[in-house]
């Protein structure tokens, strides 16, 4: 085996992910922080207004990449409960644990910042809005996904169990979306798309685009450091996690 | 195809000798529209409203009843029985299933209607309404099968059931309400009730391979 492929092939054991996802995880911080520092200030502070929503738009710095986030977080669970039930790996099994409940708060804050931007723009809170109704019930799945884990006793059970809701909601996931999409819709459409340019100067983009990545990485952190907690935790009586609790060598 | 038509012989069996149970849902059906019954201001409003809660009920209604799916076949072992055969699982969660509509979904598919005119809906709504219904429950059926599977381990939780399979259930509850507005709009609703078909054609190739695979996981195998 080459290099490259011994590290990935470490990368899905939890001994080894432990130590070899550290630096990845501090990255994932430092870049995460330090891109939504500069995106936030940039984009509440400096990027123009709108010429028709004024300051309000600017909510959009913390809206879209949050739902994105929420989305993409759900796809990824579907294609980790995919990897943990055909190919048994326990770090995917892991991976659904820790991002459910990160992607449950992504889409709360979703949900939180669109209706704080919907009472200026469209004069209320909540409106039965295609994309809005559509983040709501991605809302619940993560809700479901969550209480099923608590609801098994079993580590390993729950896990497996997890998984398979995973890929059922991930299926789900577009047609939900487009069957939502019947409804007329009062939401403005997507500000990127990847085949066309953007309708927004880039005095405004670039600081959303910071944002978003900001946000992704900082996810990433969040995940690496909950996936070596869970490690350490369902390791606990290995023979190596008692030697590193022994010798004090666990670093966080 | 045996294994499927002996396993809803074998259900059906079970419901005809133990009576009771299987009425519940519908009971909760018809309790659940006297609720809205009463809760309605106006004749009006009830009218303009009925498609719609009676499929919001009958969604409540079948992931409700499917708490008790498996929990006999797991407390007599004949689930074990059934995961330990050396064939496919599928078949018998199919038979299972269908077995299982025609006790809940089948009698909402005439209750719906009803239900839907005691609330003073126009009688152009309820071909519309029994259509969908018809078409749309062994789906709510399917993807309620889902969670009742998911969660037949531990034994009790009807509300994580429901609270698993509504969201998913979303799409249904859309076309099979969109295709009885529709009609009380004095449109065709025709494509909402293609689009039932489809679901339903996607929900009963996969569904059963999902329910499967939950029951493993349930029982640990």
């Amino acid at each position: 085996m080459g290099p490259l492929r011994t590290y990935f092939h470490k990368l899905g054991s939890p001994r080894w992910f432990f130590d070899l996802a550290r630096p990845w995880g501090i990255g994932f911080a430092v870049v995460g922080v330090s891109l939504l520092v500069v995106g936030w200030v940039w984009g509440l502070g400096f990027a123009p207004e709108d010429y028709q929503q004024g300051n309000s738009f600017r909510i959009i710095y913390v809206h879209v990449p949050s739902a994105h986030l929420a989305q993409a977080l759900y796809v990824a669970m579907g294609v980790a409960g995919v990897t943990a039930l055909v190919w048994r790996v326990k770090l995917a099994d892991m991976f659904i644990a820790v991002v459910a409940p990160v992607g449950l708060a992504m889409a709360g804050m979703a949900l939180a910042t669109g209706a704080i931007w919907g009472r200026p723009t469209w004069g209320a809170w909540w409106v039965w809005d295609a994309r809005t109704t559509s983040m709501l019930v991605l809302f619940f799945l993560f809700v479901g996904l969550v209480a099923l884990r608590q609801a098994i006793p079993s580590e390993r059970q729950a896990g497996r169990a997890a998984a398979v809701l995973a890929i059922v909601g991930t299926v789900n996931v577009p047609i939900i979306k487009y069957s939502v999409e019947w409804w007329l819709t009062l939401h403005q459409p997507a500000s990127f798309s990847l085949s066309s340019a953007p309708a927004m100067p880039p005095s405004m983009w670039v600081p959303l685009v910071v944002n978003v990545i900001g946000l992704y990485s900082f996810a990433g952190a969040l995940i690496v450091a909950g996936l070596r907690n869970e490690i350490l935790h369902r390791e606990r009586d290995a023979q190596w996690v008692r030697e590193r609790l022994a010798a004090g060598a666990v670093r966080p | 195809m045996s294994i499927a038509i002996a396993q809803t012989r074998r259900d059906l069996a079970i419901v005809v000798r133990s009576r009771g149970e299987a009425l519940n849902p519908l009971a909760f059906f018809a309790l659940a529209t006297l609720l809205f019954g009463l809760a309605g201001p106006s004749p009006e409003t009830r009218a303009a409203i009925a498609p719609g809660a009676v499929w919001a009920l009958a969604a409540l209604a079948t992931t409700l009843s499917m708490e008790g799916l498996f929990r006999r076949d797991v407390e007599e072992g004949a689930l074990e029985q059934l995961l330990l055969h050396a064939r496919p699982l599928w078949p018998a969660v199919l038979g299972k299933l269908f077995a299982h509509w025609c006790v809940t979904g089948l009698p909402l598919v005439v209750l719906g209607p009803v239900a839907a005119l005691a609330l003073q809906a126009s009688t152009d709504v309820l071909p519309a309404l029994a259509l969908g219904l018809l078409l749309g429950t062994p789906t709510l059926t399917l993807i309620g099968a889902i969670a009742a599977a998911l969660t037949a381990g531990i034994g009790r939780g009807s509300l994580l059931v429901a609270l698993i399979a509504l969201p998913l259930c979303v799409p249904t509850l859309i076309f099979g309400a969109g295709a009885a507005f529709a009609a009380a709009a004095g449109a065709d609703p025709t494509p909402q009730l293609l689009w039932l078909a489809a679901l339903l054609a996607a929900a009963a190739t996969a569904a059963p391979f999902a329910v499967g695979a939950g029951l493993r996981v349930s029982q640990e195998y």
